[in-house]
Formats: C-alpha cells, sequence, structure tokens
C-alpha cells in the first residue's frame, strides 16, 4: 500500500512549505491524484489523518482527481488512458511507477509509444493554506 | 505546484549510511558488472547491501544476479527483496520481459517515483548501477541524493576514457566525492590509462582482467564470486578506503 509513502511525502513537503512561509498551523492542502496512477484516495485520506503531525491536527485536505490525458509525440493525437483495458498486474506496476504505461498503451491512431502525459500522472501539492 | 516526491527522496535514504555511485562516460565499460560484483563482495564481507539498478531503459543486474520470482513487499511504500544477502531494487520488478521506451524527461519521473517509495533498511552501503554519461539519471543523483560518492568505470581505451575523462571534470567542478577510477577489461597489450588517471589527481583504483569466463559466470553468482575478475575487484575493495 503505497499510498502511505505518498501521504508522507505530502505531508513531509506540506510541513517543509509551512515551514517556509511561516504558519503555525495549517488550515488546508490541496493535493491532485492523477488517474494514471490509479492511488486509492480513501486509503491516501486514512494515511493523511494517521500520519498527520500536530501542525495539521484542523487541516482540511482537498483531494481532487484528475484524468491521465496521453498525446502523441507523432502524429498529436490526444487520448485519455483511461479508455484503455489493461491487465491488473500491469495496472499494478502502473500504481507504482506511473511510467510503465509505456510498456502497453500505443497512440491509438498511429500506434505510437512516443507519448507524452500531458496530465494526471502522479501526485501533487497544489497547494498549502494556514495562519501566520 | 509541488512534487511532494522531492523531500521524501532523503527521508527513504536516510537508513543508509554511505551511497556509492557506479558510472562511466560510456556504455558497456561493465558498470553493471562491477556494480553487482562490488555488492556480492561487499556482502560476504558481512557489510549490509543494497544495490539499486537504475538503468530504466537498459537494466542488466538482475541478469548477472539472476532475479527471479522475486517482487518487493509492500509495507507503506515498498520494501526491496533481498538475494545473494543483497538487498536489491530494479524497475524490472515493474516492467518485467517488456522493453520499456522512456525518454529523458519520463525516466526521470519514473527514477525520483522509485528513489522516493522505496524504503530501505539500514545498510552500510547502497550500491546504484547508472545508464552511461551525464545525461538525467546522474543529473537527478547529484541533484536529488545527498552523500554520494561516485565510483568511476573505464576501459583502456582512450575511446572510453575520453567520455570519462568529461564526466570527471563535471563531477570534480560539482565538487562531487570521487573515489576513484577502475580501469576494467584491461588486456596486457593495451597500455594502461593510470598515467593520464594520475595527471587529474583522482585515485587509480586499479585494474581487472579482460576474463574469457564472464559470460559463464551470469546469472551464477557463485561461478563470478569465484573469476579472476571478482577476484582482483575484492583485492582492490580490500585496498582502497571506500567508506
Ligand atoms: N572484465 C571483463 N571481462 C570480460 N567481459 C566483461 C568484463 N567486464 C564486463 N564485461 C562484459 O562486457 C559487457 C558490458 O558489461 P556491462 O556491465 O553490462 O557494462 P555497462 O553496465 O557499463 O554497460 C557485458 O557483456 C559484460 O559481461
Ligand atoms: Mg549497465
Ligand atoms: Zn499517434
Amino acid at each position: 500500500m503505497h499510498e502511505w509513502a505518498l501521504a508522507e511525502a505530502v505531508l513531509s513537503s506540506a510541513t517543509e512549505i509551512a515551514e517556509k512561509e511561516g504558519l503555525s498551523e495549517v488550515t488546508e492542502v490541496k493535493i491532485t491524484v492523477g488517474e494514471l496512477q490509479q492511488i486509492e484516495v480513501d486509503i491516501l485520506e486514512f494515511a493523511l489523518s494517521q500520519l498527520k503531525t500536530a501542525k495539521f491536527g484542523k487541516t482540511k485536505f482537498k483531494i481532487e482527481t484528475k484524468k491521465a490525458e496521453l498525446k502523441c509525440r507523432v502524429c498529436d493525437h490526444r487520448w485519455f488512458f483511461g479508455e484503455q483495458k489493461i491487465d491488473r498486474e500491469t495496472a499494478e506496476a502502473i500504481h507504482f511507477v506511473p511510467e510503465i504505461a509505456y510498456i502497453c498503451t500505443r497512440c491509438p491512431e498511429c500506434g505510437s509509444p512516443d507519448f507524452e502525459i500531458m496530465q494526471g500522472r502522479g501526485v501533487w501539492l497544489e497547494r498549502v493554506k494556514g495562519v501566520k | 505546484m509541488v512534487d511532494p516526491r522531492i523531500s521524501s527522496i532523503n527521508e527513504s535514504l536516510k537508513e543508509i549510511r554511505n551511497i556509492i555511485t557506479v558510472v562511466s562516460g560510456k556504455g558497456g565499460v561493465g558498470k553493471s558488472l562491477v556494480a553487482s560484483t562490488l555488492a556480492l563482495t561487499l556482502a560476504k564481507k558481512n557489510y549490509k547491501v543494497g544495490l539499486f539498478d537504475l538503468d530504466f531503459t537498459s537494466p542488466s543486474t538482475h541478469i548477472i544476479l539472476n532475479i527471479q520470482g522475486l517482487q518487493p513487499k509492500e509495507e507503506k511504500g515498498i520494501v526491496p527483496p533481498k538475494v545473494h544477502d543483497v538487498s536489491y531494487m530494479s524497475i524490472i520488478f515493474y516492467s518485467g520481459q517488456y522493453s520499456l521506451p522512456l525518454r529523458a524527461a519520463d525516466a526521470s519521473n519514473a527514477l525520483i517515483e522509485l528513489l522516493s517509495i522505496t524504503r530501505w533498511e539500514q545498510q552500510d552501503v547502497l550500491i546504484l548501477d547508472m545508464p552511461p554519461g551525464i545525461s538525467d539519471a546522474t543529473l537527478d543523483i547529484i541533484r536529488f541524493v545527498k552523500r554520494i560518492q561516485f565510483f568511476i568505470v573505464t576501459t583502456p581505451s582512450q575511446l572510453a576514457y575520453a567520455t570519462v575523462e568529461k564526466l570527471l571534470d563535471l563531477l570534480s567542478e560539482l565538487r562531487m566525492p570521487i573515489i576513484g577510477i577502475l580501469e576494467n577489461m584491461k588486456r596486457t597489450s593495451l597500455p594502461s590509462i593510470e598515467a593520464q588517471v594520475e595527471q587529474k589527481a583522482i585515485r587509480f583504483l586499479g585494474d581487472l582482467p579482460f576474463d574469457e569466463k564472464i559470460e559463464e559466470a551470469i546469472g551464477n553468482t557463485e561461478v563470478l564470486l569465484d573469476t579472476a575478475f571478482a577476484r582482483k575487484l575484492e583485492e582492490i575493495v580490500s585496498k582502497t578506503p571506500l567508506f
């Protein structure tokens, strides 16, 4: 369950930001989660609630999921990763390392493996709000 | 927007005392073979050793070490399995037998991901097997990983050494700690690059013979440790202050 590792990473960088901005208390942390990585948002939320330090006592963790959008570098076609069927084993590997998508995903128009992940790859810390 | 993985990389590596990065300007000089044999050699000396294959597009150490049927444990992150007394991590656990066409930015992303989610147990040393050259992987390691030392591999060929010299100049400019340069695939018919290394005020670690027996030792660590190559590497390791 590597949602725990991600939660820890989110908290450690949110702490860093809060310290840099001199926040004594964090009121809101906004996180986006890319669909590509298929994070279990429930587990992520639970992990955040278990791992959080005093600074995050009253923090609202807002989690938004983003569709994984891909763009072919050869023919410019854009599509969503979610439209593709993949087996469980590969899905699991992509969960740990999203770039594993390159072993099985091809441009639906031209068949190229040379595409860009435009958005919706992994976990991002969108913003940290708080009081000084 | 902040990438939360970055601040957790050193957190994930905090139980590790020393990090040795095996690098070269060129491919095919024996980095993977040296990194794997170094890991086995140090493990045999009872050090706690980790080996992390960071050559994501051309991973090789799993073949040298015959890694089969193993998978990292999921435990609030991923815990590398132990094989031949070495804690081992590679993208191969996720990419399997498939080819993984990665552009540099994607390889870099995958590298950051694995560095940040891998939970290393306490280790005396973690050995990183790198792709060749001074591109993303090397720059990422320099940027994100604290406390690294570089272990440089070349061959006697001027073609290899010329690229190593460039790498060396960059690492020196960035004040990166360098353990020294190892000359691999030495054949008596070729002059050594030792004198050139010494001009650079870098430690020449020694040379490893070109060993005809290496091919049959690939995938069999006992045979590998018994080759002239491995015995010479052990000799070099015992007289080199690695950490
Ligand atoms: N000292 C040596 N004697 C004989 N063959 C060697 C020696 N060192 C490496 N090799 C062989 O050379 C090839 C490249 O080695 P490898 O470790 O994959 O290089 P790199 O990681 O630098 O690309 C492999 O086939 C390996 O078995
Ligand atoms: Mg290699
Ligand atoms: Zn296309």
